[in-house]
């Protein structure tokens, strides 16, 4: 039979190693394309024009001081939720109950600073209320970890179920202490809270500067992070090499749980100043497990994707509000622009092969080499093979930067066209000269 | 009393139902689909678009109903179409873009209701399509109460449900959908076509899952949108698929378990506000008490699939 009709249209090969350039400028495109499609769905949605949507935008994000602080305070929250579940998955331990862990940890808080506000000292409550969020954080954690370590239980699902738990035994002690019956628990007076240190933003912000230095050593320079990384990779590698790797996955979820407590004890403690199971928290932990992925588990490009994720949620419930466009808005623009950055990822870690990839770069070579004689440089394709010898070291510098990114377009191997790009190179040249 | 709150049961239970057996087929693909909620949300509007798209043109009970089936099957399958070339052609990973769909989701009807809710839109004419009982004026006996006072969706669920019992368990193709989940690899040594598989499972199965969130706003709520209700349902959709063990015959019964769980705290007397809020935690808690129980005993038979969440790609095998 014809060999070529066993060949599929379209194969993909992964890169071996996606170079830097690469990615960073399939990033910055997607979020550019990403922004752009927010901008005109907004201006469709709300009929006005897309300067409506600039403007606003950057009016809602940096308009004022207090809003450039609140950037920061936002992307300091996200970054330690992502950063609190960021372990986990870099050991495959595919835990969605950042949110669940989260919660606990605000309703340890709020138990104590309920009771006990007001009729002891003030820094005792602080100090115990911190003890209670950890604790509570980290039961929620370790519970799916023991029970994943021991008898290999589904921890995505699990950690799902645990996460609505953790809803319903909020609601429970709301009702409970506050006869209200407004679904929130208010310290409005600050009795037992940390309350604003400074300007209310700072302390989160360097909290979460600090998180982000330790996590980062951790997952990189210390033992622990070797050993659940070797997990993720392999867990039969680990358990070759000695790792006991029931040990390391009940620990780095003790860790996770520790981070998530302290997470919610400061959103009751420094931010919110009251408990509720649907806004204290309000979706943040699953988002943070997005911003870990998009941020490759590395700290520094989770801090990266938590600052452009609050920036661009900033703006778009400003355009929202302005639009008067609904509450909902914002995650509309924000589903859109995650689904865009998720598949920019693709094409950062593959190729993709045309079955008839000779043939097609044949057909558009005229059209490459006609658009590098517009840039009056020598033609591409042929320039590794005759005139790197010849140019000088800068042109030889924007002659590869130029092929990378028609590699990284058309995604070629170089075997093709030996011939007739060559002729246009050569003309070109001579036009130069 | 207990013939009207079994019939309540009943019929909140479909809802679940419609969620659980769209899930199970997408898990027996091997796919953990997290977008669920969101799904359903989008089956909603295109439901609730579909309902009154045929309603306005004053066409028969029949066509109302199927127009809001096809809608909500094609707003819901489309998602599921994304969530296909997400995770299975652009090989994403699977909780991450179940959750970005979840998001969306629930933000798209979120902004739809508000937009409806200003445009004076209601959909409160179509849903009286919905909530007529099926089989008319029946007594008022207590087996009538229960099983023959519904309206029309409510036996779609129960039909969609077994019928996809006996496909995962009678046919080629189901078991091929099994293997798929179970190991990808051998499957497609076997010769199934392993991506196409993927494909339909998780279009066919995001669009049943849509009908439930269509069902939920145009029966259940009697055309009254309010968004975040139908997000919490779908993930006790994904709680009952594991509940019932990935076997949709028994997500019938499981549903109704559900149903009762659901509206239970409403007709309990004698209890606080705060207690009622504890009984809203069953459900959840007997769902992760059956995954524990089934992974301690560690049952062939009771297993997740065995590649669920796991990705698949032929090279990396």
């Amino acid at each position: 039979m014809n060999r070529k009709h066993h060949e599929p249209l379209i194969h993909l090969v992964k890169r071996v190693e996606a170079s830097q350039k690469l990615a960073w400028s399939v990033r910055i495109a997607a979020f550019l394309i990403s922004f752009f499609l927010c901008a005109v769905i907004s201006s469709i949605m709300s009929g006005r024009g897309l300067d409506f949507f600039f403007s606003n935008f950057f009016k809602g994000v940096f308009g004022t001081e207090r809003l450039i602080w609140n950037l920061f305070h936002d992307t300091a929250i996200m970054l330690l939720i992502a950063l609190a579940v960021t372990p986990c998955f870099k050991m495959k331990f595919w835990n969605i109950g950042g949110e669940g862990q989260i919660l606990m940890g605000a309703l340890g808080c709020s138990v104590i600073v309920n009771s006990m506000a007001g009729s002891y000292p003030h820094a005792s409550v602080i100090v115990l209320s911190l003890i209670l969020s950890l604790a509570f954080g980290v039961a929620w954690a370790v519970i799916p970890a023991i029970f994943k370590a021991k008898w290999n239980t589904n921890e995505t699902l699990l950690t799902l179920m645990m996460n609505y738990i953790a809803v319903c035994l909020v609601d429970y002690f709301i009702k409970k202490v506050a006869s209200s019956g407004t679904g929130i628990l208010n310290f409005s007076n600050k009795v037992g809270l940390i309350g604003p240190v400074g300007n209310e933003f700072i302390l989160k912000i360097v909290v979460a500067v600090v998180v982000t230095l330790i996590m980062g050593i951790y997952l990189k320079y210390t033992k622990h992070g070797y050993e659940l990384t070797v997990v993720g990779e392999s867990v039969n590698t680990a358990r070759y090499i000695g790792i006991n790797t029931k040990k390391v996955i009940i620990r780095t979820l003790v860790l996770c749980g520790v981070l998530c407590g302290l997470i919610g004890f400061l959103l009751v403690s420094a931010t919110d100043y009251g408990l509720n199971s649907d806004s204290t928290v309000g979706g943040k932990g699953f988002t943070g497990v997005l911003i870990s992925w998009l941020g490759h588990f590395n700290p520094l490009g989770i801090a990266l994707g938590s600052f452009v994720y609050s920036f661009f949620f900033r703006g778009a419930t400003r355009v929202g509000t302005i639009g008067r466009l609904g509450g909902s808005f914002p995650d509309v623009l924000c589903g859109v622009f995650l689904f865009v950055l998720i598949a920019s990822e693709f094409f950062i870690n593959y190729q993709i092969k045309f079955r008839n990839g000779d043939k097609i770069r044949e057909y558009f070579a005229p059209v490459v080499n006609a658009f590098a004689k517009l840039k009056k440089r020598p033609a591409v394709v042929a320039a590794s093979e005759n005139n790197s010898t010849e140019s000088d070291g800068g042109e030889k510098d924007l002659q590869e930067s130029i092929k990378d990114e028609i590699l990284s377009e058309e995604v070629t191997a170089e075997s093709v066209s030996e011939e007739a790009p060559k002729e246009v190179s050569d003309s070109a040249e001579e036009e130069e000269k | 009393m207990i013939a009207t709150i079994l019939k309540e049961a009943i019929h909140l239970g479909m809802v679940f139902l419609y969620g659980a057996t769209g899930e199970t087929i997408i898990e027996k693909s091997g796919h953990l689909n997290l977008g669920i909620p969101g799904i359903m949300c989008f089956g909603a509007m295109g439901g609730c678009f579909g309902a009154n798209l045929a309603a306005n043109a004053n066409a028969g009970a029949f066509a109302v109903i199927l127009s809001a089936i096809f809608f909500a099957m094609l707003a819901a399958g489309g998602m599921g179409l994304l969530y296909g070339i997400f995770t299975i052609s652009l090989r994403c990973n699977q909780n991450v873009t179940g959750l970005v769909i979840t998001t969306f989701g629930s933000g798209v009807l979120g902004y739809w209701s508000s937009k409806m809710g200003s445009e004076g839109i209601t959909f409160y004419q179509s849903s009286l399509y919905f909530t007529k009982p099926m089989f008319g004026n029946v007594g008022s006996d207590w087996f009538s109460t229960i099983f023959l006072s519904h309206g029309t969706l409510v036996y779609v669920a129960i039909i969609i449900a077994v019928i996809t019992a006996l496909i995962l368990r009678r046919t080629r193709t189901g078991l091929s959908l099994v293997a798929v989940g179970e190991n990808p690899a051998a499957a497609d040594a076997a010769g199934i076509n392993v991506i196409k598989y993927k494909y339909i499972s998780s279009i066919i199965g995001a669009a049943i899952a849509g009908v439930g969130g269509a069902f939920y706003y145009l029966d259940c709520t009697r055309g009254s949108i309010e968004p975040g209700v139908i997000e919490a349902m779908g993930w006790l959709a994904v709680a009952l698929v594991i509940f019932s063990l990935w076997r949709p015959g028994i997500g019938i019964f499981g549903s109704i378990i559900f149903g009762l769980l659901y509206i239970l705290p409403n007709y309990v007397t004698g209890i606080g506000f705060a207690e009622k809020e504890i009984m809203k935690i069953i459900p959840y808690a007997v769902t992760a008490l059956v995954l524990i129980i089934i992974s301690f005993f560690n049952k062939k038979e009771t297993q997740p699939p065995a590649s669920l969440g796991l990705p698949y790609f032929r090279e990396e095998r």
